[in-house]
C-alpha cells in the first residue's frame, strides 16, 4: 500500500495559541480516515494546511508525494477538497460554478462538459444545474461543494464535514458515494457524527487540543465500551483525556 | 488565470454591480462634462473637460469595484475554495485585477457618444482623445491595483471602500498645487516625492496628447508594485 497522504510533525500556532501540535499520520489508497474531535480541536486547521490554504508553522505534508509547501500547485492537482461549510459563489449557477472549477483545473471543451456532467450525476445535482446556487437549500449547496471536490476524480479527497446539514437520506447517499470511491482513493473526512465513523471509516483519528490522542480502527477504538460516544467523551474531556491518551494508543 | 478572469468578469454582470456602476459612471461623467466642464461654452472640439473629471470619478467608483474583490471572498469563505484550486497565487491576483480592469475599459468605452459628439460638432484631434482614453485606463488600473491590495487586508467591504478612497485621494492630491506648495514651503524634499508619486499629474500628459515613456513606465510600475503587495498580503493573511 502506498501512502497518498503523508503528514509529518504538522504544527500551527496563532500567536501564542497552538491550534495543531506535532500531528503526524499517513493515509494509504483504500483507506477512509475519520478525523474526529470536539469543536476547536484543530480538525479544520489540519485540513486547511493539508489543502495548502494555511501555511504550517512547522512540519509539512505531502499529497501523492508533492510537498504542500514546496509544490503547492502540484499537490492541489491531486486533491479534492471540500472546505468547511462548503463555500460557493452564490450568484453562479450550479453548472457555471462547476465549469469554472473544471476550467481552473485545466479541462476544456468536451472533456469539461463531460466532467461536470459526471460530477453532477454523482451528487444528483442534474435537476438544479441551471439554478443560481444562492436559491438552493443547504443540502444542495453541500452537494455542490462535494461535486466540485470530485470533478477531477482526484486520488486524494479531504472533506471537512461532508454530511453536515444533509437530511438522513442525503447522508446515506453521501456515505454510499464515499464507500464506492474508497477502494481507489485515500479519503479523510472530518465529522462530529460518530455513527458515520462506524459506517464508512476504516480508521479513526481523534484529535483534542491540537494533538492526536487516538489512531485506531473504529472496532479497536470501541473495545468493550458501550458506544463510540463513551470513548469519544473519555478521550476528549479535559482532565481524563490526558491519562487516557497513552493507554488508548497502546490499545491501537 | 483566464478561468478566474472569465468568472470575475461574468460575476460583475451577474449582479447589479455592473449596471449600477456603468449607469452612475456615464451619468456623472456626462453631467459633469456638460455642466461644470462647460463642454459647449468652451467652444473647442476636444474632451478635456471630460478627462479632467475622470480622476475624481474614479476615486470613488474604482474603490466600489475593488472593495468586494477579496473582502467578499473572505466573507463568503470562497477564498478557501479559490486558493485550494490548483492555481498559483499570482494567477488569482492577476485574474481578478484584469477582470476589474476589463470592466473599467468597458465602462470607459461606453462614453463613446461624447467622442461622437465632438466629432459631429467640430474637428478634434482624435489622436489626443485616444491618448486621453489610454491615460484614463491606466489611471483606472493604478487605482484598481491599489484598491485590490487594500481589499485583501479586510473582510469588511465598507472598510475596504473607505480606505481605498482615502488612498486614491492621497495619490491624486499629491500633485495638486495645495499640497505641493504646502510641502515645498516646509519640506522641500517631500514636495518632489509627492509630485513624483502623483497619479493625476501623470494623467495630465496623456490628456494633452503627450505620450511619454516615463509616464507609461510610472503607471506600469505603480500597478505592478501594488499587485505585488496584494500577492504578499494575500499570502500572509489568506487564512485570517
Amino acid at each position: 500500500m502506498t501512502a497518498l497522504i503523508e503528514i509529518e510533525h504538522l504544527t500551527k500556532r496563532f500567536g501564542t495559541f497552538t491550534a495543531v501540535e506535532d500531528v503526524s499520520f499517513s493515509v494509504a489508497r483504500g483507506e477512509v480516515v475519520g478525523f474526529l474531535g470536539p469543536n476547536g480541536a484543530g480538525k479544520s486547521t489540519t485540513m486547511r494546511m493539508l489543502a495548502g490554504f494555511m501555511t504550517p508553522t512547522a512540519g509539512t505534508a505531502r499529497i501523492c508525494g508533492h510537498d504542500v509547501v514546496e509544490e503547492p500547485v502540484a499537490a492541489k492537482r491531486c486533491l479534492g477538497f471540500l472546505p468547511e461549510g462548503a463555500p460557493t459563489y452564490p450568484e453562479m449557477t450550479v453548472q457555471g460554478f462547476l465549469s469554472f472549477c473544471a476550467r481552473v483545473r485545466g479541462f476544456r471543451g468536451a472533456e469539461l462538459t463531460e466532467r461536470v456532467a459526471r460530477a453532477m450525476s454523482l451528487t444528483r445535482l442534474q435537476g438544479v444545474r441551471l439554478q443560481p446556487i444562492e436559491t438552493l437549500s443547504k443540502g444542495f449547496k453541500r452537494r455542490v461543494g462535494l461535486a466540485q471536490a470530485l470533478l477531477h476524480d482526484p486520488p486524494v479527497l479531504v472533506l471537512d464535514e461532508p454530511t453536515d446539514g444533509l437530511d438522513p437520506n442525503q447522508k446515506h447517499e453521501v456515505r454510499e458515494l464515499i464507500r464506492r470511491m474508497a477502494p481507489e482513493k485515500a479519503i479523510v473526512i472530518s465529522t462530529h457524527i460518530l455513527e458515520e465513523v462506524e459506517a464508512v471509516c476504516t480508521r479513526a483519528i481523534i484529535i483534542a487540543h491540537g494533538r492526536i490522542v487516538v489512531d485506531a480502527t473504529p472496532r479497536a477504538l470501541l473495545g468493550d465500551a458501550p458506544s463510540l460516544d463513551h470513548v469519544f467523551r473519555r478521550l476528549t474531556m479535559p482532565s481524563p483525556a490526558a491519562e487516557a491518551a497513552p493507554t488508548a494508543q497502546e490499545a491501537a | 488565470m483566464i478561468a478566474v478572469f472569465r468568472r470575475e468578469l461574468a460575476a460583475y454582470f451577474a449582479t447589479p454591480v455592473a449596471s449600477v456602476f456603468i449607469v452612475v459612471f456615464l451619468v456623472a461623467s456626462g453631467a459633469l462634462t456638460f455642466t461644470v466642464g462647460g463642454f459647449f461654452a468652451r467652444g473647442q472640439a476636444d474632451l478635456l473637460p471630460f478627462f479632467s473629471f475622470i480622476p475624481w470619478l474614479f476615486m470613488f467608483l474604482v474603490p466600489a469595484l475593488t472593495m468586494r474583490l477579496w473582502a467578499e471572498e473572505r466573507r463568503l469563505g470562497t477564498i478557501e475554495l479559490l486558493l485550494t484550486l490548483p492555481l498559483a497565487q499570482w494567477q488569482a491576483v492577476l485574474g481578478k485585477f484584469l477582470a476589474a480592469w476589463a470592466f473599467c475599459a468597458i465602462a470607459l468605452a461606453l462614453t463613446f457618444p461624447l467622442w461622437l459628439t465632438v466629432n459631429y460638432l467640430g474637428d478634434p484631434d482624435n489622436g489626443v482623445i485616444l491618448a486621453g482614453y489610454a491615460g484614463c485606463l491606466l489611471l483606472a488600473g493604478a487605482y484598481l491595483a491599489l484598491g485590490a491590495a487594500i481589499s485583501v487586508t479586510t473582510r469588511n467591504q465598507v472598510i475596504a471602500f473607505v480606505v481605498a478612497v482615502a488612498a486614491c485621494f492621497v495619490f491624486s492630491a499629491a500633485g495638486s498645487p495645495v499640497v505641493t506648495e504646502f510641502l515645498s514651503a516646509r519640506l522641500p524634499v517631500l514636495a518632489e516625492v509627492a509630485r513624483a508619486l502623483s497619479v493625476s499629474d501623470r494623467l495630465a500628459g496623456f490628456t494633452r496628447g503627450v505620450l511619454v515613456a516615463r509616464d507609461i513606465i510610472f503607471f506600469a510600475s505603480f500597478i505592478g508594485f501594488w499587485l505585488f503587495v496584494n500577492m504578499i498580503l494575500l499570502d500572509l493573511r489568506k487564512a485570517d
